[in-house]
């Protein structure tokens, strides 16, 4: 039994991180809201949306015979995008991500989860449902989800120096997003990939990248170390280096596409000095294809 | 002290310290930059990068050096350099310090009180007692050996003189050294003179002497003599080695009373010779305004050389023939020697007897044959006090007797009878012209223009004088004017009338630099001892020994006897001194005195005055190491790539700030002043003047935008934008137009700027001024901003002005119009006024007005702010009210369209060849 005082000072504490994500996620999401219709979109489901006309490109068995019938042009029958899906959100809470090299740019981590949040809110009002891979609770839908999300995110601090996908709570063909550096072994991502299309699950991935990591604006005789320390690499001249981890990290990159290419899913890097709107856009859009 | 070369070291013993470098060069050598630690979460996409280069563990070279330097300079520093350092030798027993005192110490007396300081100083340390004396200024009484802290705090007031030793004085004092030795170092001059070898002996005779002296030579200049119109020039100086030259300068008061330099000349000292000598022409109203020459920085009496009255004007009697027939004034046989002498002298006019009590320097008798005896005789005097005598031949002179059978006193030369003509039309032969004058004449070297030939003249009778008294001559050799001394002074006889009648010398240049030569032959060259005798004379302007010149205190007057001898001493200091109303000029050089190098006995020590200064060092080593390890900073920061690196830039544009000098870089006003011209003459622009008033500027921007636009629209005026112009600042002739509006604010614009706007409305400019008043003005009182155009326009060259005639072409320049409204619709408008003899004719509309376009328009209509529009060509400001009020603002925006076309065609309309068309147009 919890005493009063001990829920008091938990839901004060919660109530102390959680308004700014949720806030922010919000204002978010909101921007993104703007002049969109909720799932009145077309898509899977049963009732009628609307007949477009066919396109090059569009399956013969799509066309909708008894409509073109009545005209000169081929038409497409389309339905209105009904299924409610489930998605399965990753947020890596890894050491790697508590970085930020500007006092103005936000730690990565705090970008994954706002992402994460406002993507979260889109969804439950577009009538999905959403969930976290790490947290124990199924995917479901309403506010009551988003704070339960908003506090396990919040609460998301890892000591580990890297992350790397967590599966586990995946159900088959549902819908699934990563949020992570991918700094870190790619083999993990490479398992839960693979793991994941195994399942039937399609999604995508989103890597944070902070404009320092993608600039490596280093010289001289320095010692990097990662988050938790347990990596170090010395060099006497920084600056040389910068050529080759910049090939590594377009390699990396590459890799990270050419994987989601093979599996289905979509992959996206977006930097913290960027407008997280672009990328919750793009996420958005991403989920919305169908396949 | 440990020396090296120039330099000494106060603690040498730590230069062992540069030993240790190699040890640090390798210590440091080995030891690599300390490494950042940086957080990076990449770090893994880095393991198993390798450095390409191994050699970065090490510090760079440049580096290590850089420290070695740093390091070196700091020990180098606390070593104590010092660079000259003095040896200090105290000699014993009391030390006799003499300086001449004399001019030519003025130059460098400073460096001399510094060494006399210097020996004071010494003297102190060890010691000894000192004695110091100015020859020129000797004490009197027995000969003091004081502690030298007593003569330290006199130094400052030993001051040299503008005159040299005396020798009896220097003698007598010399007696006075008492019995007990001493050591003597003598400042000389550099100038051999008498007894100095004398007392030089007496001091020998006491102990030991140095001598120190200057290796420069020692520059004088003589007094300024005039000669055959020009100033002879001599400068002297007492090396006689190589060649050198000197500047020479005539200062005077300019027109303005300011003293100033008003000639300068180089007198070039050949190899070996004491003396250069240079002549200086200079026109005499300039001569006249010189009050002193010096040579060009040498501050010294001697290199002054004062004027007297021996360079001033002369005063010139003209005498002509007595005559009752009032004749042509060009016929006048005094006239051309009036028009000649008047810039340059002053002319004394009267007969012989009221004349020569004045005592001219030349009397001038044109034409005069007959003297009487009393005249005669005071002439003479006159002329062997010398005068100078200047005679013109005439009909009178030919027709009489004068000097015809026995030379006349006051005749150069016999006359044959008659004289001759050549080239007249009862005779044969050209007129003859001049033959180049001889080299012994005083006129040599003129040039003798083409048109200048005798027709008639007075013939000399051959005599074996003569030759030598002709001074020109004509072509066939017959003399043209003569002259022959008398005395002191001189008769000059031309041989031709004074005006045009018998030559056309009278009327050629020729004239003028004739008579200015021998005009100048008329002064006296220095006073004679005579006229000298008996007189006295009070020194008005003295000069002291550094060339100053200063008002003479209250001093007795000096024996004209004195001034003769011209010997310059305590009691006859060189200066301006005056009696008799004339002065007369004592110069510290006087003539001829030649200025030779002293010589020294064989065995006596001489030393140079300059001594190098001693500099201490150790303050700019250590400022050195400082800069160095400031570098140094710089570099490791750098190095480690701390200086470039993320999260450091702030710090690295501070110190970057810090390190480098950043010099501002102003030059961008020659390019924005081309900018202007371009913009303003690119297309036509109008233009309006800031006042200084924003909200105002604002508008008159707005409304010269409005009408930009309805001249783009409507005519073939395509304005560009409109431009605010500074006054002070831009130029105006780029504008055809300029509007300016009047505030009460307005500072008035500085005379430069009233300058350019009166040439701007002369070059044909128009400026519309704006009271923006008109809605209070025009009810008999007058507005502020009235006032302040009043007060604008003092400056500026405004013609006279009326209120619009309503013939006046800017009423037809593009539309009819009758009425001038802006946002006020209320006084007249003022043009310049129509010239007074135009008339109306009959049956015509208009006056005939051809000329000018009116410089200025000025009203108080507010008319900028009824052309105001923004920038999507709305109206800023309401005019009037619904319908009549758009109908006002019409014919705000036809003024200005009218305004705009007669600026820009001027009085096109104005011409009667339109008058049909207009008629027409009336008509309707």
């Amino acid at each position: 039994m919890t005493s009063p005082a001990a829920l008091r000072r938990k839901s004060a504490e919660l109530a102390g991180v959680l308004p700014p994500l949720l806030a922010d996620a919000q204002q978010l999401a909101a921007m993104v809201l703007l002049g969109e219709h909720g799932r009145r979109h077309a898509g899977l489901g049963d009732e009628f949306w609307q007949y477009r006309v066919a396109v090059d490109g569009d399956e013969a068995r799509q066309i909708d015979w008894r409509r073109s019938a009545r005209s000169d042009v081929h038409f497409i029958r389309q339905k209105e995008w009904q299924a409610a899906q489930s998605v399965m959100l990753w947020v890596d809470g890894a050491a790697s991500m508590q970085f930020a090299s500007a006092k103005d740019l936000p730690f990565k981590a705090e970008r994954a989860r706002v992402l994460a949040m406002a993507i979260s809110i889109l969804l439950v009002r577009g009538g999905e449902r959403v969930g976290l891979t790490s947290s124990a609770n199924p995917p479901r839908s309403g506010q009551g989800q988003l704070l339960r999300m908003a506090q396990e995110l919040s609460g998301l601090e890892g000591n580990a120096d890297f992350g790397s996908p967590e599966i586990h709570g995946m159900r088959p063909n549902t819908r699934a997003v990563f949020i992570s550096d991918f700094m870190g072994d790619i083999a993990g991502v490479q398992q839960a990939l693979t793991d994941a299309a195994d399942r039937g699950v399609k999604g995508a991935l989103v890597q944070i990248l902070d404009p320092q990591e993608e600039a490596f604006p280093f010289d001289g005789r320095t010692i990097f170390e990662s988050m938790a320390g347990t990596i170090h690499h010395e060099t006497l001249k920084a600056g040389d280096l910068r050529e080759r981890y910049l090939e590594r990290l377009a390699e990396r990159k590459a890799a990270l596409a050419d994987l989601a290419r093979s599996t289905g899913w979509q992959y996206a890097c977006h930097h913290t000095n960027d407008a997280p709107r672009l990328a919750l856009t793009w996420l958005y859009h991403a989920l919305e294809r169908r396949h | 002290m440990f020396m090296l070369g120039p330099i000494g070291f106060t603690a040498p013993w730590l230069l062992l310290g540069l030993l240790a470098l190699p040890i640090l060069w390798i210590l440091l050598r080995a030891v690599p930059p300390a490494p950042i630690r940086r957080r990076f979460p990449g770090v893994a996409l880095l393991l198993g990068l390798k450095d390409d280069e191994v050699q970065t563990d090490k510090t760079p070279w440049w580096l290590l050096l850089l420290r070695m330097l740093a390091v070196a300079a700091v020990i180098i520093g606390f070593a104590g350099p010092v660079l000259n350092p003095k040896d200090q030798t105290a000699g014993r027993g009391p030390l006799m310090i003499i300086a001449d005192g004399t001019w030519a110490d003025a130059r460098d007396w400073s460096v001399r009180q510094d060494r006399i300081s210097g020996l004071l100083d010494q003297a102190s340390r060890a010691g000894r007692v000192v004695s110091v004396a100015v020859l020129t200024d000797l004490p009197a009484g027995e000969v003091q050996f004081l502690s030298a802290d007593v003569w330290k705090t006199r130094i400052a007031g030993l001051k040299p003189k503008p005159w040299l030793p005396d020798a009896k004085a220097v003698v007598a004092w010399s007696e006075r050294l008492g019995k007990g030795s001493f050591e003597t170092v003598w400042l000389s001059d550099g100038l051999q003179r008498d007894g100095r070898e004398d007392l030089l002996t007496e001091l020998k005779a006491k102990g030991d002497v140095t001598v120190i002296e200057s290796p420069r030579a020692v520059l004088g200049l003589w007094p300024v003599q005039v000669d055959d119109g020009a100033l002879q020039i001599s400068a002297v100086r007492s090396s006689r080695e190589a060649g050198s030259a000197v500047n020479i300068v005539a200062i005077g008061l300019d027109p303005a009373g300011v003293e100033r330099e008003l000639a300068q000349v180089v007198a070039t000292f050949e190899d070996g010779e004491p003396r250069a000598q240079v002549a200086l022409s200079l026109p005499p109203e300039l001569r006249n305004r010189i009050s002193r020459f010096s040579i060009q920085g040498v501050h010294s009496a001697g290199a002054v050389a004062l004027a007297d009255d021996g360079l001033r004007r002369r005063e010139v009697a003209l005498i002509a023939p007595h005559d009752a027939r009032e004749g042509l004034q060009l016929l006048s046989p005094l006239h051309y020697l009036k028009q000649a002498l008047e810039p340059t002298a002053d002319l004394i006019k009267g007969g012989l007897e009221d004349v020569l009590p004045a005592n001219p320097d030349v009397i001038v008798l044109a034409d005069v044959a007959t003297l009487t005896v009393g005249q005669t005789e005071a002439l003479t005097d006159w002329v062997n006090d010398g005068g100078l005598l200047v005679r013109f031949a005439g009909i009178r002179m030919a027709a009489s007797d004068l000097s015809r059978g026995r030379e006349d006193a006051l005749m150069p030369v016999r006359l044959r009878a008659g004289g001759r003509t050549v080239g007249g039309a009862m005779s044969w032969g050209q007129p003859k012209a001049l033959q180049q004058f001889a080299e012994t004449s005083p006129f040599f070297g003129l040039n003798i223009p083409d048109d200048v030939t005798v027709t008639s003249q007075v013939l000399a009778q051959p005599d074996p004088k003569l030759a030598e008294r002709v001074i020109a001559s004509l072509a066939d050799g017959t003399p043209l004017v003569t002259r022959k001394t008398v005395g002191q002074g001189q008769v000059v006889l031309f041989h031709v009338t004074a005006n045009a009648e018998w030559s056309s010398l009278p009327l050629s240049g020729l004239f003028v630099q004739m008579l200015e030569r021998l005009a100048v032959l008329s002064r006296l060259n220095g006073l004679s001892a005579d006229e000298l005798e008996g007189s006295t004379w009070v020194p008005v302007r003295l000069l002291d020994a550094f060339g100053e010149l200063a008002d003479a205190d209250v001093m007795a007057g000096v024996a004209g006897k004195d001034i003769a001898a011209g010997i310059v001493n305590a009691e006859m200091p060189p200066g301006l001194y005056e009696g008799n109303d004339r002065r007369v000029a004592v110069n510290a050089v006087g003539a001829d005195m030649l200025l030779e190098t002293a010589i020294w006995p064989a065995q006596t020590t001489i030393k140079g005055l300059t001594v190098a200064r001693e500099t201490l060092l150790k303050g700019a080593f250590l400022v050195a190491a400082l800069g160095l390890l400031m570098l140094d900073i710089l570099a490791s920061l750098m190095l480690s790539g701390r200086l470039t690196g993320p999260r450091n830039t702030g710090i690295a544009t501070v110190l970057a700030l810090g390190m480098i000098a950043v010099g501002g870089h102003r030059a961008q006003a020659q390019d924005s002043s081309d900018d202007f011209a371009i913009n303003a003459t690119a297309e036509v622009v109008l233009a309006h003047v800031i006042t200084g008033d924003q909200a105002v500027d604002d508008v008159a921007h707005a409304g010269l935008m409005g009408l930009s636009d309805i001249l783009f629209q409507r005519t073939s005026i395509e304005p560009a934008n409109p431009i605010a112009i500074d006054l002070e600042r831009d130029e105006l002739a780029f504008f055809p137009f300029l509007y300016w509006p009047i505030t009460t604010s307005q500072t008035t614009p500085s005379p430069e700027a009233y300058a350019k706007l009166n040439r701007y409305l002369r070059g044909g400019g128009m400026i519309l001024f704006d009271t923006r008043d008109g809605d209070i003005a025009g009810y008999g009182g007058q507005t502020p901003e009235g006032r302040m155009l009043q007060k604008l326009a003092l400056g500026l060259d405004i013609p006279p002005l009326e209120p619009i005639p309503q013939d006046h072409v800017l009423t037809r320049s593009f539309y009819l119009l009758q009425d001038f409204p802006g946002r006020h619709k209320g006084r007249a408008v003022w043009v310049e006024a129509a010239p007074v003899d135009a008339e109306l004719i009959e049956g015509m509309p208009f006056r005939n007005l051809n000329d000018g376009v009116t410089p200025v328009v000025i009203g108080g209509n507010d008319w900028a702010a009824a052309w105001a529009v923004d920038n999507n060509g709305s109206y800023l400001f309401r005019v009037g009210r619904g319908y009549t009020g758009e109908r006002q603002r019409e014919i705000a925006y036809r003024f200005g369209v009218n305004l705009m076309m007669h600026v820009l065609t001027g009085n096109y309309k104005s011409d009667q060849v339109h008058v049909p068309a207009l008629l027409d147009r009336l008509g309707q």
